[in-house]
């Protein structure tokens, strides 16, 4: 295996890590600099509400939500996998492709009717959407499990569950973390959208920069959101390369 | 299918699927508000249950057509390929009586009240259409119905929904209402939605399939290459639409040349420009998986033929690889059609305006019909493309 290829993605990780980190807590050290690049801005830095707390409310979304979704999702598709859920895997399978057709901003907006605006529906959104990947990889993962090896196992005496916990999991891992990893950075970019239905995130800075015409508050808030999408996409590589057997 | 589970004949309940969905549509409709009645546009309405909202010969069909679809998901008589069959034809027309019932419901209400009255359709409304959209999912998996039987059942369903429209069932509902007041607008901002997806899909290809040509001949190149494209993937839209702005408006300001071709800080420079940038990787990487699938032996066979490179790259591997590269397009399509919608934001247009517009103002009815007509749209566009992507199959392997 090339061994020696992931360190280079490890020292970016930590530079861009580093970054997200002196960034969130120390924005306000960069208000000369903005203040330069705009001259015309009454405020340089965005001052409602500190990053930290925007950066802390952005994760609470996505954590909560991808909680919620990965226990869902993983369930789901275990059941839709064993015997008695199988009947509902082809239907499973197809709701899970449709769906990630729709539009996630699309799907916020229609969430916001049935659950209100705030907190509530952009969760409700984000779990809903961020369910589909879960769903679809764990299904996907299971299936490439070669049934020899199933054999292997039951031959050996594990039972059902043992199975499950030692052989399929196991084996399915680096699929099923992948689509954890789709579902939370698409998760990252839909609480972004969450703040034009009052959820406040990293958003929150944008919307405010792009409606209130002062486009340092959208550089400083599109800064962080896309820097706490790549270090959480890198950390996930890193995650799914714990997995990688025999490959 | 492992011989446990063919005793479909034994159980009492054929198809589990069908069944759960009925259950749910059917507690989904009585226990979830089907439809609500507002005395003005901004103010939330009253909930209306399905069983206030629909006339009695209208309610009496849903139980007939519930009765049948319970009797469809049963092992005896019907068996489980009648029965599939037997769903295909009673969920459509539950589909139906209930889209009809809403806009019935909403002429009826709205007959004598005032005209500032506004009815919408509630949660039991969308599990009802689901869950029916889902039966007939199931029915079609059951039967293994070939892609060209299906596109023609959904042609019909679809035009029984067209022909509601057309005889102005809906009219009297909220979204319609929200329609008809800005309906040169919606009319203009669909097509800007069109095009917007349009121009950003075209330089998207005349980019991405040399790049994914180049990481199929040139292994080095791929890790750089897909490296880059999935850093653009991975962050959000809106931020790299706003990242965007900057930029372009201090290019729009230094070459003012630019700015009459429509280059400026916001609008529709930086959507495309952003969305050229997220279709790139999902045609790259299907350009290459493409023409990584085409056989050595084949390519062997070809050029013991005597076909020159171009021969061979034109008449052998571009046809093999092309259902490959379209799905990257399918794929592309609708995530673009998606992400237009939150280039809305900086000023583009497109169907977005109407959902951020509506979401400033408290105007749910306009969010929907922003958001509903978005979905339509991705919905059509991947079937769409997934028939392209079969069609484009070698004879053999469809």
């Amino acid at each position: 295996m090339k061994r020696n290829l992931p360190h280079g993605r490890d020292a970016l990780l930590l530079v861009l890590g580093v970054a997200l980190i002196l960034l969130v807590l120390f924005m306000d050290a960069l208000a000369p600099l903005f203040r330069a690049a705009f001259p015309q801005l009454d405020t340089a830095v965005y001052a409602r509400e500190s990053f930290l707390k925007l950066t802390l409310d952005h994760l609470a979304l996505v954590l909560v939500s991808s909680l919620i979704s990965v226990s869902v999702g993983v369930a789901a598709g275990l059941f839709v996998t064993r015997r008695a859920g199988r009947e509902f895997e082809p239907l499973v399978s197809a709701l899970a492709a449709i769906g990630q057709t729709f539009p996630p901003a699309a799907v916020l907006a229609i969430v916001v009717p049935l659950a209100g605006f705030g907190f509530v529906p952009t969760i409700v959104a984000l779990t809903l959407y961020g369910l589909l990947p879960v769903v679809q990889n764990t299904i996907a993962g299971l299936g490439t499990v070669p049934t020899d090896t199933l054999e292997a196992a039951r031959g050996t005496g594990m039972s059902a569950t043992q199975i499950l916990w030692r052989v399929e999991l196991p084996l399915a891992m680096r699929v099923i973390i992948a689509g954890v990893r789709v579902s939370v950075i698409i998760n990252i970019g839909t609480a972004t959208i969450g703040s034009t239905v009052g959820a406040q995130s990293l958003g929150t800075p944008i919307i405010a920069g792009l409606v209130g015409d002062n486009i340092a508050y959208v550089i400083q808030g599109a800064v962080l959101v896309g820097l706490l999408a790549i270090v959480s996409d890198l950390l996930f590589e890193r995650l799914e390369r714990r997995y990688r057997f025999g490959s | 299918m492992p011989a446990v589970f063919r005793h479909a004949d034994r159980r009492l309940v054929a198809n589990r699927v069908l069944a759960t969905l009925l259950v749910a549509a059917v507690a989904g409709s009585l226990l979830l508000p089907f439809a609500a009645m507002a005395p003005n546009r901004l103010v939330s309405g009253e909930s209306v249950a399905l069983v206030a909202a629909l006339s009695p010969w209208q309610t009496l069909v849903l139980l007939g057509l519930a009765l049948v679809l319970g009797v469809a998901c049963l092992a005896r008589p019907l068996g489980e390929h009648r029965g599939a069959r037997t769903a295909l034809i009673a969920a459509p027309l539950a589909l139906l009586v209930v889209l009809y019932g809403l806009g019935d419901y909403a002429t009826r209400a709205l007959a004598d009240a005032s005209p500032a009255a506004r009815v919408s359709q509630g949660a039991a409304f969308w599990v009802a259409v689901f869950c029916c959209a889902l039966m007939m999912v199931d029915a079609f998996q059951r039967l293994r119905t070939p892609l060209w039987l299906c596109s023609i059942y959904a042609l019909v369903v679809l035009g029984g929904i067209v022909a509601l429209f057309a005889a102005g069932t809906f009219d009297a509902l909220a979204i319609m209402q929200e329609y008809f007041n800005i309906e040169d607008a919606f009319a203009a901002q669909f097509v800007t939605h069109l095009v917007l997806v349009g121009l950003a899909l075209g330089p998207a290809l005349v980019v991405g399939l040399p790049l994914g040509l180049l990481a199929h001949r040139r292994p080095g190149a791929r890790g750089p290459l897909f490296g880059v494209l999935n850093f653009f993937q991975t962050i959000p839209s809106i931020a790299l639409f706003a990242l965007l702005v900057t930029p372009l408006s201090r290019l729009g300001d230094a070459l003012p040349w630019l700015r009459e071709w429509g280059v400026s800080g916001i609008g529709a420079a930086p959507a495309i420009i952003a969305l050229i940038m997220y279709s790139l990787l999902p045609i790259v990487r299907n350009t290459h998986a493409g023409f990584a699938g085409v056989a050595p032996a084949t390519l062997e066979a070809a050029s013991g033929m005597g076909m020159t490179a171009t021969q061979v790259l034109w008449r052998v591997e571009i046809p093999l690889a092309l259902p490959v590269i379209l799905s990257g397009l399918r794929i592309v399509t609708v995530q673009a059609i998606g992400l237009t919608v939150v280039a809305a934001l900086i000023g583009a247009g497109g169907l977005g305006a109407f959902i951020f517009q509506g979401l400033g103002q408290y105007a749910i009815d306009l969010v929907l019909l922003g958001a509903v007509p978005t979905i339509a749209l991705a919905v059509v566009a991947d079937f769409l493309l997934q028939i392209l992507v079969t069609v484009s199959r070698p004879a053999g392997a469809r």
